[in-house]
């Protein structure tokens, strides 16, 4: 019996030894090493391996720093808000109005955003929000506007509209999920015990999609704070975010642990953030996951 | 009367009072049409007040269909649906006076086990520890008192159909509609259940109507069962009716075993037919216990209970007219034995084996008979049914 439990514990080593090794070598050792830099004194281009907290001290007394987290919380919550609040709706109707048969489809349809590259999708935006894009070139020969807008370029309304827009997809499927899963006849009872179809989708179909709806936001919400494309092509540069201050700290200054302070410190925020995120939910909605 | 027996349900007494009740739902010619799909051609019928009604019928019948559309789950194509005494036309579930106990319970697993049985109580102006006490006071009528705070996905099926039950009696509806709602459950729970559904339905009086496909929980449950087929009434009757004098074939083999053979008119009074029956004989069956045949059967048949008739003990006198015949078979089963007898002459006209099933209650002193042995078979013309 013990043999037999040893030699499948080493069958499952075996099977997962490949994507572990992968993951240890891409992900958990750039992290220990970006850990390490944070606590190593800078000796200009050069990295002095002595222990100091002197980049964290800075970091945190730093206003630009403040100013900038400050501003990718911000992006990104309003983000995950515009993506969450209009992925519902396409979500309720693969979920509820498309026939079966045609969900698929209509899945397959929803990834083609996919198809295109990221970067290429920003700056597309940036064609058509731009002071001679799409947008203002339109209106201008439809004679609505003299000169062109703008508001519509080079600010947070555009980071926002253009980060909403990368990250629907994975907004939608999460949610789609959850409605999937619920019983229609639960709905059917709500009806039978006397509420109209739009209390009963506040009473039952709502609670029962939050746990989808919470997965999307931290799905949302994550990367957007990390976001470095869409603040350098369609922010003009001009209002960076938190990982265009890392960029700029470990590249541009060729201050490492300055840079690897910074990242593990908004990762750390990040972290606190999503985890009261997840706990709130489950103690004020009742989302079970 | 033991505590297990909800009581006399078929006294004369109990159905005069049915009888004379007011019309709870009346259906009248609805039709349901799903594309080309006919699911309902025709039903009229009327449930009285206080009634426990049954719709029985195989699967895709349309007594599901004919449930939901009482509900204002489904439109109806045409026809007329009353509840108590006002047209549902344009009403709908929401503000119908009906509730139902889903087949699947419909149990919301985001809420505790009070929260759900109170889910319909939002707008019932009483202060919030009446409403408290009324739930409370539900899952009492139930067999669930302290349950109220449990989390509702961690409860059996037997406690979830409960709540079920729970929640939709706490909004005393005029008419409680029960979807399948015993299948789901194991044979012993179902045969409580079924006890204490009977005995739940007198004490609140409300008109229950039932949905299943089991023979046995309509025929145990009801006062009145309609037989359905292909989206329309075979039969309605009391169980005692359904079951002693079907009035076809189909319906006769739906509900329980019936042994036929076949047989041949010879004539016909007022009172009477007289048919002759391969193994049988001459037989005069009165007019009460004639049926219908079914389309699609050879010709008339004669039809009997397995327990309408007899094996006779060796030697034994009996009043009743007796069949000599060869056992074929024996299968025991504790409580009762089934024996297949092959009757002399029942090869009959066209000389095919028919052997016919009697069923024997295993009462002491009464030993089990071999296959192989001779046996007389007790029967009385009154135990026949024709079908022609």
């Amino acid at each position: 019996m013990a043999s037999g439990n040893r030699s499948q514990t080493a069958q499952g080593l075996a099977l997962v030894a490949p994507p572990l090794g992968y993951a240890v070598l891409v992900l958990a050792a750039p992290l220990l090493t970006i850990l390490a830099y944070s606590f190593f004194k800078d000796g200009y281009l050069t990295v002095v391996r002595e222990f100091t907290l002197e980049n964290y001290r800075t970091v945190w007394s730093d206003p630009i720093f403040h100013k900038i987290m400050l501003r990718s919380l911000g992006v990104a919550a309003l983000v995950t808000l515009a993506t969450v609040v209009l992925a519902f709706p396409v979500a309720y109707f693969l979920s509820f109005a498309v026939s079966p048969q045609k969900k698929a489809m209509w899945l397959f349809l929803i990834t083609i955003p996919f198809w295109t590259s990221y970067l290429i999708r920003v700056f597309l935006w940036k064609v058509i929000l731009g002071y001679n894009g799409v947008i203002n070139s339109g209106l201008k020969t439809l004679g609505l506007i003299e000169q062109p807008l703008t508001f519509i370029l080079y600010n947070v309304n555009a980071m926002v509209i253009t980060l909403a827009h990368a990250y629907a997809p994975f907004a939608i499927l999460p949610i789609f999920i959850a409605l999937e899963k619920i019983d229609r006849s639960l709905l059917e009872a709500g009806r039978d015990l006397g509420e109209s179809r739009a209390v009963t989708f506040w009473r039952v179909t709502l609670p029962l999609a939050m746990p989808g709806v919470v997965a999307a936001a931290l799905i949302v919400f994550i990367p957007t704070i990390g976001d470095y494309v869409t603040p350098a092509l369609i922010g003009g540069g001009k209002i960076p975010m938190i990982a265009n201050m890392i960029q700029a700290q470990m590249l541009d200054l060729d201050n490492r642990p300055m840079g690897s302070a910074l990242a593990v410190t908004a990762m750390l925020i990040v972290a606190v953030i999503s985890l009261a995120f997840v706990a709130l939910n489950r103690r004020f909605l009742g989302v079970r996951q | 009367m033991t505590t297990q027996n909800p009581g006399p349900k078929t006294t004369a007494a109990h159905r005069a009072a049915m009888a004379g009740a007011r019309p709870m739902i009346e259906i009248r010619q609805v039709q349901k049409h799903y594309g080309d799909y006919h699911a309902l051609r025709g039903i009229d019928l009327t449930i009285r007040s206080g009634e426990f009604f049954s719709l029985l019928g195989p699967s895709g019948c349309g007594k599901t269909t004919l449930l939901r559309t009482i509900a204002g789950f489904e439109d109806i194509s045409s026809g007329v649906v009353l509840i108590d005494g006002q047209d549902m036309q344009e009403v709908p579930a929401n503000r119908r006076p009906t509730n139902m106990v889903f087949q699947s319970y419909a149990i919301f697993p985001h809420l505790t086990v009070a929260e759900n049985v109170g889910f319909g109580l939002r707008r019932d102006p009483r202060s919030r520890a009446e409403k408290a006490a009324a739930v409370e006071q539900a899952l009492e009528m139930v067999g669930l008192k302290g349950y109220g705070s449990r989390a509702s996905h961690a409860l059996s099926g037997g406690q979830r159909q409960r709540v079920a039950l729970a929640r939709a009696l706490i909004l005393k509806p005029k008419v409680l509609l029960l979807d399948e709602p015993l299948s789901a459950l194991d044979r012993k729970m179902r045969e409580q259940m079924q006890v204490e559904l009977i005995k739940l339905q007198r004490q609140v009086g409300i008109t229950f109507v039932l949905v299943t496909h089991d023979q046995e929980e309509a025929l145990v449950m009801s006062d009145r069962i309609a037989v359905m087929f292909e989206g329309q009434i075979a039969q309605m009757d009391g169980p005692e009716a359904l079951y002693a004098r079907p009035t076809s074939r189909r319906v006769a083999n739906f509900i329980g075993v019936m042994n036929f053979l076949p047989a041949r008119v010879l004539g016909e009074t007022g009172e009477a037919v007289q048919i002759e029956a391969p193994g049988l004989g001459r037989v005069d069956i009165p007019m009460a216990n004639v049926s219908r045949a079914d389309p699609g059967d050879a010709g008339p048949s004669v039809g009997f209970r397995p327990e309408a008739v007899s094996l006779l003990a060796t030697g034994a006198q009996t009043a009743n007219r007796v069949a000599g015949g060869v056992i074929d078979e024996v299968v025991y089963y504790g409580d009762m034995t089934y024996y297949d007898v092959r009757l002399d002459g029942s090869a009959g006209f066209d000389g095919q084996a028919r052997p016919v099933r009697i069923a024997m209650r295993n009462v002491f002193g009464r030993e089990v008979q071999d296959v192989g042995t001779r046996a007389n078979v007790s029967w009385s013309p009154g135990s026949l049914v024709l079908f022609r």
